[in-house]
């Protein structure tokens, strides 16, 4: 699968600090890709650059193997975190304004327009004054700004935010289907759940370099951590005792017959040892590998990343 | 479409469409109309006769003091005391007073007193009157030939005819009261168009930032292009304004000239007669002297002597290059800060050039070749005002083309610079912008 978009050892300093340094990315068409960070990371730094709203200080970036320029603007839909409309402004004077901005012609613009706004259901707020809408109808129509001249890479930052569960979920179908489409998105968040629902690929950005980068299954793979959960009915004595030297015990909680048990698998030690060694024993009601959330995975490289020199300071 | 022309129009129409820029539109020209059609009706609703008792003492001025400033002179043969008693019973509007010993230095105890004050012309008629008189019974009673000394007086004064002789030898009347009044309009109009709409060019850039929406924005177009959109937008906003300023107000004032004013010969037109009274003020070496009727004709013949043409021409290129430069300075501040109460440190220094420059025109008038006037007129951030108070007298042409390719210069430069602030401003949040902040965003790389 080739790659919508690459970035090769992106660099930015600011003054007193770097924001960026030597972060490479590469993500594969039609995906969606998930930027992780903790806030102040360089997420905001690199999508600025990806939107070509800032230049990097060194490094380049490539949009479909050829180098990111201004004509590349018009592929490209970009959701802010901190969203904003002209408030005086009538929404779909608005939304024609930036459709043309993004380089489509007037009647094009209008019909698509139409479309989504027939699609959302909010075809009566086209001539209200963006300031007459809540937060939440406002939001939607900075949503369909992005997507309406069909980018073929979508840049969305917290884009669940401000949104109440149900549109959140509409929304979140939205993009699922312009993947389906043919469309890549790049996903910048905080809430794991949605990465684990949604991306295919990560790049874990900590203290303005990269730290982490793979599909999401992958990197879950590798950070599993040996620990198998069992639940059984028997003696915990005697399952502590017929596990040999294939795994030691961790955390347990027994309610008379019924036990639960985190087993750590000694190095060397397949899970299949451990259970033919333990099924003699007790009388097993479920066995399963422990795999981490992303958001275990998230806290620990972090936490990894922070405990070496100085406390990085996650506020801008 | 090319996008700078997209956001041209939008920062355009947004600006045209709105009441307010309507309602001033509309209101502009009625107040400048009202401004030049009100007193010269109100002074033709003036009607009334104001009369005034004469006591007089001395029996010298009775029945002589010419009626003129709408004053009617009454010389009832009664003393003071009679006539203030009954005067509330009358309707004079004022008695006055002359002493008997008026001739031996009684003059001072000439007295008007009034029920209601009489108006400043018609005061000072009699005062001029009486003056006069007494001066020639004087002269008289020495055996001094007032004629004599009317037509001594009569052939030693004079006003100096200026001319201005150029190269080919040719001389040219000059009129230094006019030119002041046409520099002085011309350079309150660049101050304030320049003043108006750059901070409307600020407001716009701050209500961008803190809407947020620039960030949308700048992910289609570059900071440059929706900064310069916005500056032409908006000064395209100010000339649209301007002309249907001039065309209402004109529109109105031959409308209201030909209603209102109907049955008064007004040879000239109002409009530059205002000009040029602004310009008479100032000039202090005319104050006080009495207007003669034939004076203003003459002005109105000298008016048409100024090279309007390309004064016009100056007067349109420093009105735009001076907002342009100006106007870019603005946009950098407010994509500097984040509210309105952040503005007023930077605003200073921006606004001291500016005010400054129209606080030495009253100098440069006096002496519109002086050091002062040459140096400032050639300062970018100065020339806009001090040359158009300047170009009436007429100035050089390799001035106004050093001057002009230099404010041309300084325009490009502030742009550059205003863009170096903008773009990093614009993304720049909940940070307290110092100057020497703002010096480091000169060298960061786009």
């Amino acid at each position: 699968m080739s790659n919508i978009l690459s970035a090769k050892n992106i660099v930015k300093k600011y003054a007193a600090h770097t924001a960026l340094d030597d972060v490479s990315l590469d993500i594969p068409e039609q995906s969606i890709f998930g930027l992780l960070g903790p806030n102040g990371a360089g997420k905001t730094s690199l999508i600025r650059i990806i939107n070509q709203i800032t230049g990097p200080d060194s490094g380049e970036i490539f949009f479909e193997n050829e180098k990111l320029s201004p004509k590349h603007v018009e592929q490209i839909g970009y959701l802010p975190e901190e969203r904003g409309l002209y408030k005086k402004m009538e929404v779909g004077e608005q939304a024609l304004y930036l459709a043309q901005l993004k380089g489509m012609k007037k009647a094009e613009a209008k019909k698509k327009l139409k479309y989504w706004f027939e699609k959302f259901e909010i075809e009566a707020w086209w001539n209200k004054k963006v300031e007459e809408l809540s937060k939440g109808m406002q939001q939607k129509v900075q949503f369909i700004v992005t997507v309406m001249h069909e980018p073929k890479l979508l840049i969305l930052d917290e884009p669940f935010s401000g949104f109440d569960p149900i549109n959140a979920n509409l929304i979140k179908n939205e993009i699922l289907n312009l993947k389906k489409q043919g469309s890549t998105i790049l996903f910048s968040t905080h809430n794991m759940g949605s990465v684990e629902e949604l991306c295919d690929n990560i790049a874990l950005i900590n203290r303005s370099k990269k730290i982490l980068d793979g599909t999401v299954k992958d990197i879950r793979k590798e950070n599993r951590s040996n620990l198998i959960e069992i639940e059984f009915s028997g003696n915990m004595m005697g399952f502590t005792n017929s596990l040999w030297t294939y795994g030691k015990l961790g955390e347990n909680w027994s309610e008379g017959e019924n036990c639960k048990a985190q087993i750590e698998l000694t190095p060397g030690s397949t899970s299949n040892q451990l259970l033919s060694s333990v099924l003699s024993a007790v009388e097993i009601h479920s066995f399963k590998e422990i795999i981490p959330s992303m958001n275990d995975i998230f806290i620990k490289k972090v936490g990894e990343g922070n405990s070496i020199g100085t406390q990085s300071n996650f506020t801008e | 479409m090319n996008k700078i022309l997209l956001i041209i129009k939008r920062e355009y129409l947004s600006r045209v469409k709105k009441k307010s820029f309507i309602l001033m539109t509309i209101l502009g020209p009625i107040l400048m109309v009202g401004i030049m059609i009100v007193p010269i009706w109100l002074s033709m609703q003036k009607t009334e006769i104001q009369k005034v008792e004469v006591v007089d003492e001395s029996f010298l001025f009775t029945g002589l003091i010419p009626e003129k400033a709408g004053v009617h002179f009454d010389y009832p043969p009664i003393k003071l005391e009679q006539a203030r008693k009954g005067f509330f019973d009358t309707d004079y509007n004022a008695i006055l007073w002359i002493p008997k010993n008026v001739l031996n230095g009684g003059q001072k105890g000439i007295k008007l007193l009034y029920k209601k004050q009489l108006s400043n012309a018609a005061q000072q008629h009699i005062q001029y009157s009486i003056s006069k008189m007494l001066y020639e019974v004087m002269l008289a009673e020495n055996h001094v030939n007032v004629d004599f000394i009317k037509d001594a007086k009569d052939k030693s004064e004079f006003t100096m005819l200026t001319m201005q002789v150029d190269e080919a030898g040719n001389d040219k009347k000059t009129n230094t009261g006019l030119y002041m009044g046409i520099g002085l309009v011309a350079a309150i109009m660049i101050y304030f168009f320049i003043f108006m709409y750059g901070v409307q060019v600020m407001r716009g850039v701050m209500e961008e930032k803190t809407s947020r929406i620039v960030e949308v924005i700048l992910s289609s177009v570059k900071p440059f292009q929706l900064m310069m959109g916005k500056i032409i937008g908006v000064a395209l906003v100010g000339l649209t304004q301007f002309l249907l300023w001039v065309v209402l107000s004109t529109t109105l004032y031959s409308f209201a000239s030909t209603t209102i004013l109907k049955g008064i010969d007004i040879k000239q037109n109002v409009a530059k007669e205002e000009v040029i009274k602004i310009g008479e003020n100032l000039d202090q070496t005319k104050m006080g002297k009495n207007e003669d009727p034939n004076e203003m004709t003459q002005l109105w013949n000298d008016f048409k002597s100024v090279d309007i043409v390309s004064i016009t021409l100056c007067f349109l290129f420093y009105f735009l290059a001076g907002y342009l430069m100006y106007s870019a300075l603005f946009a950098a501040i407010g994509a500097a800060v984040d509210s309105e109460a952040d503005t007023n440190q930077f605003m200073l220094p921006i606004t001291v050039p500016l005010i400054f420059s129209f606080g030495i025109a009253q100098t440069v008038m006096q002496d519109p070749e002086g050091a002062l006037a040459f140096w400032f007129s050639m300062i970018p951030l100065t020339s806009p005002v001090v040359m158009m108070v300047r170009l009436p007298f007429g100035v050089p042409a390799w001035e106004i083309l050093i001057s002009m390719s230099l404010l041309v210069l300084g325009f490009l430069f502030t742009t550059w610079l205003a863009a170096r602030i903008y773009r990093t401003g614009i993304l720049m949040y909940g940070k307290k912008v110092t100057w020497k902040e703002l010096g480091k965003w000169l060298f960061y790389r786009g």
